[in-house]
């Protein structure tokens, strides 16, 4: 069970694709300007990834290792192309907001790198379970930075108006460059603390056993 | 000739790749700490923008389009980037090693750059604004990707350069790295808003 704990954190916190592993930039930057394109980009992310991973999981055996790279750029443009479809027709809202950043799912590196670091390792279970954890950690970094330059850039939340104050260049590529490297230092700073909290502890509690030993 | 200004416009400065639409931001981020290897990665870039965009236009229009079989695009100009990718790095190997030896470790790198996929799906889209009129072929479609490229090389060695004067700095270790270079990418783009009055 602790194996499938620790998969699940290392997506969502201590290998956080976006913020501990700096990939899949391009969308990230292209659509945190709202935070509804933004949560339409991580979930359509999930559900490609965790499909992606589960499918190259479960081939891994059959794909011969010369030719995997090939192999895991077709599995993943089909999946994108299914799901291009799919929102085409059901959610064409969201289609519209996403623009030429769905079509560039097929190029984005947590995808294929997953299946090359993760999948082709590792069990279907498990590597369905990484698909998720991954992908919603992607979600969960990107609906932040997205309710941030939203709020502060458009003065609204999810299309709905909250406020008229505005920092108008908090919504273009410049802000979220710039929320998004700031979003990183924090992230990075508040893991740092908890990794250095954590380590005092062990070692007072080393030293307290050896102390008890000892007596 | 409005029509070679517009879209050289468009693509330099206007749309750029990296400070107005994010595209190609991963090799933008990665590459660009010295001023050497940014522009062999900027010129790679654009090479294969062009070369990809020559082959995939054609075969949309004149292939695909007939055939109605558009919905197909994503797997075929990703299939066609990647074994152009593999083509030219062997070309290039065996006709200049000099080149290769100077170029070569960037190429497998640009297979997932989202610009070159993101340029091939561009121009098969709705361009009529970067066209002032005329209607579109594949010589606007190369142009367009040609100075895109150069664009993307453009913003990347003025991005080396920052962070080349950078290194001379302390900076904290929360800060340091990725997030200082978005900081200073930031900035840039925020220079880049200035020709958003060209029109």
């Amino acid at each position: 069970m602790n194996k499938y704990k620790k998969i699940t954190l290392d997506g969502l916190i201590f290998q956080n694709p976006t913020f501990m592993l700096v990939l899949g930039t391009c969308p990230t930057l292209g659509l945190i300007n709202s935070a509804f394109s933004a949560m339409g980009m991580g979930l359509t992310v999930v559900v490609i990834l965790t499909l992606s991973n589960l499918l190259i999981s479960l081939l891994r055996k059959v794909i011969p290792n010369e030719v995997r790279i090939p192999c895991y750029i077709v599995i993943i443009a089909t999946l994108v192309t299914f799901a291009r479809m799919f929102l085409q027709k059901f959610l064409p809202d969201l289609y519209d907001s996403l623009g030429g950043f769905l079509a560039l799912i097929v190029v984005n590196c947590i995808i294929l790198g997953r299946a090359e670091a993760f999948a082709n390792k590792h069990n279907v279970l498990e590597s369905a379970l990484d698909g998720v954890s991954q992908g919603l950690g992607f979600t969960a970094a990107l609906t932040l930075m997205g309710v941030i330059c939203e709020f502060l850039g458009k003065g609204s939340l999810f299309g709905y108006e909250i406020m008229s104050f505005k920092i108008a260049m908090l919504a273009t590529p410049a802000g979220a460059f710039l929320v998004y490297g700031l979003c990183i230092a924090v992230f990075v700073y508040v893991i740092d603390g908890f990794e250095r909290a954590r380590r005092v502890k062990a070692n007072k509690l080393a030293r307290e056993n050896m102390l008890t030993e000892v007596a | 000739m409005a029509t070679f200004i517009a879209i050289v416009l468009a693509a330099v400065l206007t749309n750029n790749f990296i400070t107005v639409k994010t595209y190609g931001v991963c090799p933008f981020l990665g590459v660009s700490k010295n001023t050497s290897s940014a522009t062999g990665m900027g010129i790679a870039v654009t090479l294969v923008m062009v070369l990809a965009t020559l082959v995939t236009y054609p075969i949309y229009t004149y292939v695909m389009v007939p055939l109605k079989i558009e919905f197909l695009e994503i797997i075929f100009f990703i299939f066609i980037i990647a074994s152009l990718v593999q083509m030219l790095e062997k070309i290039i190997q065996k006709v200049s090693p000099s080149l290769y030896g100077a170029m070569g470790i960037y190429l497998p790198l640009i297979t997932t750059n989202c610009a070159v996929l993101g340029v091939t799906e561009l121009v098969i889209g709705d361009m009529s604004k970067f066209l002032a009129g005329a209607s579109m072929n594949i010589g606007w479609a190369a142009l367009y990707a040609l100075f895109a490229g150069l664009g993307f090389t453009l913003v990347m060695i003025i991005m080396s350069g920052m962070r080349e004067k950078l290194n001379y700095y302390k900076t904290p270790k929360a800060i340091a790295g990725f997030p200082i270079a978005m900081v200073t990418a930031c900035f840039i783009c925020m220079a880049f808003t200035v020709f958003s009055y060209i029109s």
